[in-house]
């Protein structure tokens, strides 16, 4: 990696870390009950939405209602996307007159952005209308992080509070996370963003006059629509000329929907190309905003959660930990793709880095990012469980494709989905301290509370949910005629699609090999079906033990006690994480990439 | 548990309006009041007003007195800008070191006597499909075609790309590259000036 390369990933990572402290004491107070909002003519809006709604934002609720009403809150607004998508032909603000989708797909979209995940078996301008996807999927966009960062801070409570049985009120942490956290970073980065080159507007696509007609070859078909082979059996290849001179460019409304696609680790692109699209991600300057925006409330969620239990360290902690495994693993997805593909360098192609190109594994990545961009975006979105891409995942290295793919498999705990990355790196802690209460002997507890059997049977549940759908999906999509179908690459790298696109749904992330015909009904089912289980199925049991926490004594700090703010547990956490994540998956990981890796080099 | 239907219910409906209608409607009167060209897609028009492309989307060239810009992988045709996307051909797959084979073959043809190693973003698909730019060094490789095709002088050539050179943003940011839509266009206008 040069210089340069070196720098930009610095300048990342420090900006991040800067900004993150400032955000998280601001979110934390948010959150408190007498929260900073509370006397600005803002809460008179919030006041105004409870009253209308006949929310009691003052009554607290038990883990149970909490969830009761989470999950009737994403209920609808499920229907809501399915609904719109099915029936956008009938709905103004359609300018391309798309047609409405299928019911799999409509289906699959709506779990996939009510779940926080993001998954798109569609591509974005050529199926949804700009009512689709700004009624839809924009507002979903903001509403699924905002639920994600709801269960955390009633997670948080569980800690905070003593001898209850309340953890919060869902209405009041989904609203203020809303309005007062996602609504106006939303609106910053949408409007830089635009003045970067983001499209924002309501027209119909453009269309541009070419200086000579379209041509192109397209496979050779008979009358009976079958593909025409030549004698070597490849199929034949006919010139087409386009009548017309012009060509359409999708515009639409896509930089408000891009800022809370980053900034709600959503992911979800308005273009099929995502963040590589130039009108999704125009300059350098963008994409560094935006790829800061991906990591920015993850990272600040720390702080809030040392600053509401009292104890800026264990904010550190978490923190500290999170960042070690994603520089470490940056830097070993940055050199992977530098690397570039010797099957090319054969045929004469120079890949070398200098001053005047990239170099590397340019394939499916755009110039303007070149490969360190490229990479440490695919670190940083899928160590984030955001899913957007500013470059073809499919399409990278072997090893280059199998961080990303790896990092989602750890259960998205690295920064994470927001709220969603925290909660599940907290259960970590919970399994970390338990392990070492076991080696010591002792009765383990976290933040003066004892952690007890419950709690251990709910972490088992939270982490074992991710591996079976990610490992049991595969196998099954590998074994079925429909599941092989899709497969674009062959080989080991066929079998990485399907690993990946499991790893994506079964952890909520939403990226993937995109080589995969994912937009069938095989897929649309069973990919959503993991969303669904893994989003709700890990939402729950986090509840369950925050209800249980709540309701216990605080102890005090005693000499058997592990302290949790050290470079130590830091340690153990990251090993308590890395030996879940490598133990589960390694012989998957083994029969894709790893194998792919051996031939690639075996064969240069 | 039915309780939670009404507040569900009107909440959802309330902040669909607020963050679905309010918010991308601020975004977008913000964006064309302040930002106008780029809110519309930065175009690029002609002197008759025509709309002739945008400097952030790439255009498709094949001819030799053009540079050519990435490869695309779009459907049907290259450079599709309703359609975007990239090849997703993995790096041990066939089909990829076919393409990049005849993608050289095709550089080769038109520039006879060029056995330099090929710059590799010149031969590689695009994620978008619709990068606009190339790499200085994919740029520079194709100075002898294009100065061939149009009888220029081949510094003359090597002048107007120094000249289309982007920097990296702030000093810092992405990669310095070359927009050839924008490098084409003052190709022909200088071709103009020249031979009257």
């Amino acid at each position: 990696m040069n210089e340069a390369g070196f720098l930009q990933i610095l300048i990342y990572l420090s900006v991040l870390l800067l900004l993150s402290k400032p955000l998280g004491v601001y979110m934390a107070r948010v959150y408190q009950d007498e929260s900073i909002v509370a006397n600005t003519w803002f809460a008179g809006l919030e006041r105004g939405l409870y009253r209308l709604c006949g929310i009691q934002d003052k009554q607290d609720m038990r883990w149970q209602q909490y969830a009761a009403a989470l999950l009737i809150f994403n209920l609808l607004g499920l229907l809501v996307v399915y609904t719109l998508q099915t029936c956008q032909d009938l709905l103004p603000l359609n300018p391309q007159a798309l047609p409405a989708l299928a019911s799999d797909s409509a289906l699959n979209t709506a779990i996939s952005f009510a779940t926080n995940t993001n998954w798109q078996g569609y591509a974005g301008e050529a199926s949804m209308s700009y009512l689709t996807q700004m009624l839809g999927l924009t507002v979903q966009n903001f509403l699924s992080a905002a639920s994600g960062m709801a269960v955390l801070v009633a997670l948080i409570r569980g800690f905070s509070r003593r001898n209850t049985n309340s953890i919060g009120n869902f209405w009041v942490d989904m609203t203020r996370s809303t309005l007062y956290i996602l609504l106006p970073l939303s609106l910053l980065l949408a409007v830089a963003l635009v003045g970067q080159g983001v499209v924002q507007t309501f027209d119909r696509y453009a269309t541009v006059k070419l200086p000579e007609p379209l041509t192109y070859a397209t496979p050779a078909v008979d009358a009976a629509g079958h593909t025409v082979l030549d004698a070597q059996g490849q199929p034949l290849t006919q010139t087409q000329q386009s009548q017309e001179q012009t060509l359409a460019l999708a515009l639409g409304p896509a930089a408000s929907q891009i800022a809370i696609k980053q900034l709600g680790t959503n992911g979800g692109g308005f273009f099929n190309a995502n963040s590589a699209h130039p009108y999704e991600n125009p300059t350098p300057l963008s994409n560094f905003l935006e790829m800061l925006a991906i990591l920015l409330i993850p990272a600040a969620l720390c702080h809030t959660f040392g600053f509401l239990v009292g104890d800026s360290r264990q904010g550190w902690t978490l923190l500290a930990a999170m960042t070690l495994v994603f520089v470490a693993l940056v830097f070993v997805t940055v050199p992977a793709e530098q690397q570039g593909n010797p099957a090319l360098t054969s045929l004469g192609v120079d890949q070398a880095a200098s001053n005047q190109q990239p170099g590397g594994n340019m394939e499916g990545k755009e110039a303007r990012f070149g490969i360190v961009n490229s990479a440490l975006w695919a670190v940083a979105t899928t160590a984030a469980s955001n899913g957007s891409v500013n470059a073809m995942h499919d399409s990278f290295t072997p090893i280059g494709g199998m961080i990303p793919m790896w990092l989602i498999q750890l259960g998205e705990v690295i920064f994470g989905g927001v709220g969603s990355g925290l909660y599940g790196m907290i259960v970590f802690a919970l399994v970390a301290v338990f392990i070492a209460g076991l080696m010591i002997g002792r009765t383990p507890e976290y933040l003066g509370k004892k952690i007890e059997a419950f709690e251990m049977q709910m972490a088992a549940v939270i982490i074992l949910i991710p591996p079976l759908l990610v490992l049991g999906g595969t196998a099954l999509a590998v074994m079925t005629e429909a599941g092989k179908a899709g497969i674009l690459n062959p080989g080991a790298h066929g079998f990485s699609e399907v690993l990946y696109a499991l790893s994506s749904a079964g952890n909520n992330n939403g990226s993937a090999f995109a080589g995969l015909s994912a937009n069938v009904p095989f897929y649309n089912y069973l990919l959503g079906l993991a969303m669904l289980v893994s989003r709700y199925g890990l939402m729950l049991p986090v509840l369950a033990i925050a209800g249980s926490l709540a309701a216990k004594k605080h102890i005090p700090v005693g000499p058997g006690t592990l302290p949790t703010h050290t470079p130590l547990f830091a340690v153990l956490l990251i090993i308590t994480v890395l030996m879940v994540g490598a133990l589960t998956f390694v012989p998957a990981l083994a029969l894709g990439p790893i194998v792919e890796q051996l031939q690639m080099l075996a064969h240069s | 548990m039915t309780s939670y239907f009404r507040p569900a219910a009107t909440l959802l409906l309330l902040m669909t309006i607020i963050t679905g209608g309010f918010y991308p409607a601020l975004v977008t009167l913000l964006a064309q009041t302040v930002y106008p060209a780029q809110a519309n897609g930065s175009l690029i028009r002609d002197k008759q007003g025509q709309t002739i492309g945008s400097a952030l989307i790439g255009q498709g060239f094949s001819q030799a007195r053009y540079f050519w810009g990435r490869p695309s992988a779009t459907a049907p045709s290259p450079y599709n800008a309703a359609a975007s996307g990239g090849s997703n051909l993995g790096p041990t797959n066939p089909a990829l070191r076919d393409a990049v084979t005849q993608r050289i073959q095709a550089l080769q043809q038109l520039d006879s006597g060029n056995h330099a190693p090929v710059p590799v973003d010149l031969v590689t698909a695009s994620a978008s499909g619709l990068d606009p730019h190339i790499s200085i060094a994919a740029a520079l490789y194709q100075i002898k075609r294009v100065a061939k095709a149009r009888k220029l002088e081949e510094s003359a050539v090597r002048d107007l790309i120094e000249s289309h050179i982007e920097p990296r943003q702030w000093r810092v940011f992405g990669e310095p590259r070359v927009n050839v839509l924008a490098l084409n266009l003052a190709l022909d206008a200088y071709a103009q000036t020249t031979q009257p």
